[in-house]
């Protein structure tokens, strides 16, 4: 008998008999009732405390936060893919800047050590993100593929406000994640950290070292920045 | 951790259950919890026939032999009464062993409706009995230790504290990791005597670093862990069992 | 540093040279004091109980319906591209692990972290078949630089403060020595990256499996898991068959339960979720992806209804950093790649009562364990169960039951039986014991090393209240 045949036939006949199985009451994880803006504040503040930076603008402005930020932190190279509008606009505005812009969306074989060793930023697009505990949602695409969130020392993540929600049981249920997961589904909740010496906290082991996430506002004007 | 119990209205009669380690080393904290509870218009019975809950040998995993002696107490309180325990250890082996212990076999429901009727001491006092205290003592800064069994298996990690409360004079002082074990578990004290060691160590320091000047407990258990290396080290901190203190300072 | 290894037959020896070292007594209790204090913060806005309960549920569910959900994960797995295989111990995944890798003349693996690659001692399988197998985890790579084995199942360099592992980076990568936590972070993030790129195979754990869609969800902080899992060309998952659940929203409480119990996290940085292979559109990730389902004993705890709840452990730890136990003397000190309390009702099922002889009895029974236990595994009952089974009082479903009865203690407990049943002896013996209490002998060790011995009082319970009660009769009124 094959070992599949054998540890399933051992679970089927188990000496103490079938087991029923208890319903669940998962109440606990939903139901919190924030407002947008107390939704907003509380992934603000749980992603600032694990040293993911935020940045506001007005829907129509968030290229110049974008660039902005680039400035900023020095960057002079920025993977970003093509065809979601997030790298359509900021190819767009930084067409002309001193910015170079490095296509993301190609077979990783033809890049792998250049992207590991000189890319100073990834750009992506988010899905959402979750309150309760500061995380955005990304589903990385042929357009972002995964390592643009991962590689890059500086990751900048670009959501909109009205995707926030409450809890990661709430994004699960009300997106019918069950009814097709994509390859790699990632929640990033802050840079890269450890605390594996001494229960110091570093951030920047192997992912990110900086998390920046630019905050697009539909309906109010660009707030001044954090 | 055990359910939110409903407390019964005080009684007329209780049981009291000694427990072998306060009939052997400590009996005037029996004695004591006794008083204490006559004090409050409750008539105490004492079933002549108890010797040992079964514990010991339950934890070391001797169960026929542990299942013969708990067998012998569950005759011992035949009427409706709550059964007092001054003791969280001993409690919590009839409260949440018994039933296990008994389960399958033709005397579970016996041993579950016991269960059900078992108190710890200083939960009795609090919860049923509602007792006052005044305090009649000298100012005194005294530590608590909940045994584990008490905070844990019983669920009353609170009712020794809120007891000392009520005294005036007493300054309740709170050691560092109150809520950790003393490092006695029974056998475990002999079968792992270093770690027991360290533990006991580390607990008795950390009464003593409290500013306590003297220490009480709800169990006889840790009574006799603490304490006795408190003594061992001759330290000026000593120890007793809540029972005797609060009926010392009161009475 | 010298290499030594521990091994649960040595606990005492092993014990004693924890107890007896400050730097590792200090290391523990400054760590655990830190991560007993994080959960509690992180857990004040809950209703903890209400989610511990739901924790319990959905593993005791996920367990109740194991057969099937294996089955469901793996009809999945492979719908999405992921090749499944099946491991009745250590040696076989050791073995599937090993061909896959020569299938692909693998030279170099990257490991993320994984307690059942431990468990299987999979490094040490694949050097000696000629296929080097690097740590990635930063305290994993530093216990691994060390020679060492991890002393926390979530933690593994727990053990280790500053100075030492700065000493392990220089001895080992030529790192210069310094006390700067981020230098060295930024060092071994060099150093490894290299070894990112250079991968053949990366070789990961799962936290929790999903039957329903067939994915495999990775916690963690640094992204190494992320880097291990999407690098290299071939990702192989390593999981034992405990950790499916049925439904992918039976993963959000598990997660939150995790790192809250873990170390006091609301959340870690990465939630990894992976439902396959690189798909032909695709850019990056592994083109590969295999999962190893590994039974281990597994399948044994499962046919009783007690020990039942073993399986329900999501390994966060929070047993271990709650445990007075360990926190004394450390992981090392217990021989087993699981320590702490969930090791000590683990291993006995891996590695037989023989060689755990010592685990099930090292523990106070305090309880400490079951309280923070995000599943609610009763821990305390199932040390007492094994011990059960040791002295052969159990229902002989452990290995090695009945290994530690022996006639002297069966005598002593079988007089105390008779003694404790026979009230008017027990009356007589007791009152005995106060009358002579002169000649109670004043070391009684292991005892009295650390405490004075206990002197029976002159007078029994029984013998006070009977006073009492004279007295009583005699004056008509309570005493107070």
């Amino acid at each position: 008998m094959s070992a599949r045949e054998t540890i399933l036939k051992r679970l089927r006949e188990r000496a103490d008999g079938a087991l029923s199985a208890p319903e669940s009451d998962f109440s606990v994880m939903t139901g919190r009732g924030w407002t947008p803006a107390e939704r907003l504040a509380r992934f603000e503040s749980m992603i600032t405390a694990v040293h993911g930076e935020v940045h506001h603008a007005a829907r129509g402005e968030w290229t110049q936060a974008l660039a902005a930020v680039l400035r900023d932190k020095g960057v002079t190279r920025l993977g970003v893919g093509r065809e979601h509008p997030v790298a359509v606009e900021a190819r767009a505005a930084l067409a002309d800047g001193g910015v170079m812009l490095v296509d993301a969306d190609r077979d990783i074989a033809a890049w792998s050590r250049e992207q590991f060793e000189t890319l100073e930023a990834g750009l992506t697009s988010t899905r959402g993100a979750i309150a309760e505990t500061g995380s955005l949602w990304l589903w990385p695409t042929p357009d972002e593929p995964r390592r643009l969130s991962l590689v890059p020392p500086l990751h900048i993540a670009v959501l909109d406000a009205e995707t926030i929600e409450d809890t990661f049981f709430d994004v699960v249920e009300a997106h019918g994640w069950a009814q097709g997961m994509p390859t790699n589904a990632l929640l990033i909740s802050g840079p890269s950290k450890t605390a594996d010496i001494e229960q110091t906290l570093a951030y920047g082991v192997h992912g990110p070292r900086e998390l920046v996430v630019i905050v697009r506002h539909a309906d109010a004007p660009g707030q001044a920045d954090a | 951790m055990t359910p939110l119990k409903q407390y019964p209205p005080r009684p007329d009669k209780v049981y009291f259950y000694g427990t072998c380690l306060i009939d052997l080393f400590y009996p005037g904290a029996g004695l004591d919890g006794i008083r204490l509870l006559e004090r409050e218009g409750i008539e105490v019975v004492f079933p002549d026939d108890q010797t040992c809950c079964g514990q010991p040998a339950y934890t070391s995993g001797y169960h026929d032999e542990a299942r013969a002696v708990a067998a012998a107490q569950l005759d011992l309180f035949p009427e409706p009464w709550p059964v007092i325990v001054p003791s969280g250890s001993c409690g919590g082996m009839m409260r949440t062993h018994y039933p296990q212990l008994f389960a399958g076999t033709g005397r579970e429901a016996q041993a579950r409706e016991l269960a059900g009727r078992i108190f710890e001491l200083t939960e009795f006092l609090v919860h049923v009995c509602h007792v006052t205290l005044t305090d009649r003592g000298e100012p005194q800064r005294v530590a608590m230790h909940t045994s584990c069994s008490a905070r844990r298996e019983m669920g009353v990690a609170d009712t020794g504290p809120a007891l000392l409360g009520q005294l005036e004079h007493v300054e309740l002082v709170e050691q560092a990791r109150a809520a950790e074990c003393c490092g006695f578990g029974g056998t475990f004290a002999v079968r792992h005597p270093e770690v027991s060691g360290a533990m006991v160590d580390d607990k008795a320091r950390a009464i003593e670093e409290a500013g306590a000047e003297h220490f009480v407990t709800s169990d006889c258990g840790c009574l006799m862990n603490i304490d006795g290396h408190l003594e061992q080290q001759q330290r000026p901190v000593r120890g007793e069992h809540i029972a005797s203190y609060l009926w010392r300072r009161t009475s | 540093m010298s290499v030594q290894t521990y091994t649960p037959q040595a606990f005492h020896r092993q014990a004693h040279d924890a107890l007896g070292n400050p730097q590792i007594r200090s290391n523990f209790r400054r760590a655990m004091d830190g991560l007993m204090d994080k959960r509690r913060s992180v857990f004040s806005e809950w209703d903890v109980e209400t989610l511990r309960e739901l924790g319990a549920n959905i593993r005791l569910r996920a367990l109740s319906r194991l057969p099937d959900l294996l089955e469901q994960l793996e009809a999945n797995c492979q719908a999405n591209g992921i090749r499944v295989h099946w491991a009745g111990d250590g040696d076989e995944a050791c073995r599937i692990v090993r061909e896959i890798c020569q299938a692909r003349e693998a030279k170099a693996v990257i490991k993320g972290k994984s307690m059942v690659s431990e468990e299987m001692h999979l490094n040490a399988h694949l050097e000696a078949a000629g296929i080097e197998a690097l740590e990635s985890d930063l305290g994993e790579y530093l216990v691994q630089l060390n020679e060492q084995t991890p002393s926390h199942i979530i933690m593994p360099a727990i053990h280790l403060n500053t100075d030492e592992i700065s000493d392990i980076l220089h001895d080992k990568t030529g790192t210069e020595r310094t006390r700067d936590v981020d230098a060295m972070t930024a060092a071994a993030r060099a150093q490894l990256r290299e070894r990112f790129m250079a991968a053949d195979v990366g070789i990961s754990g799962v936290n929790f499996a999903v039957a329903e869609t067939g994915t495999l969800c990775l916690v963690e902080n640094e992204g190494n898991g992320r880097m291990t899992t999407t690098v290299p060309p071939v990702h192989i998952a390593v999981t034992g068959i405990e950790k499916v659940v049925e439904q992918l929203r039976d993963v959000p409480p598990l997660y939150a339960l995790l790192t809250r119990s873990a170390t006091g996290q609301p959340v870690t940085t990465y939630f990894n979720m992976i439902s396959g292979p690189r798909r032909a559109d695709e850019h990056d990730g592994p083109e590969e992806v295999h999962l190893v389902l590994v039974d281990n004993g597994r399948s044994a705890i499962y046919q009783d209804d007690e020990l039942l709840d073993t399986l329900r452990c999501i390994r966060c730890g929070a047993c271990m950093n709650h445990c007075p136990v360990y926190t004394r003397v450390g992981g090392h000190t217990y021989g087993t790649t699981y320590p702490g309390p969930i090791g000590k009702i683990l291993m006995p099922h891996l590695m037989g009562l023989e060689a755990t002889r010592d685990l099930p009895s090292a523990s106070s029974l305090c309880g400490a364990c079951g309280e923070v236990c995000p599943v609610k595994i009763p821990i305390p009952d199932l040390l007492v169960r094994l011990r059960k089974e040791s002295v052969g009082e159990g229902r002989g479903n452990v290995p090695g039951a009945g290994v530690k009865r022996n006639r002297k203690e069966v005598f002593a407990w079988k007089s105390w039986q008779w003694l404790a049943t026979h009230p008017g002896a027990w009356r007589a013996g007791t009152g005995m014991a106060g009358k002579l209490r002169g000649l109670a002998p004043s070391t009684l060790r292991p005892w009295t090393d650390y405490r004075t011995a206990p002197k029976p009082a002159s007078t029994t319970l029984h013998a006070l209240v009977k006073r009492h009660r004279q007295d009583h009769d005699t004056t008509g009124e309570s005493e107070s």
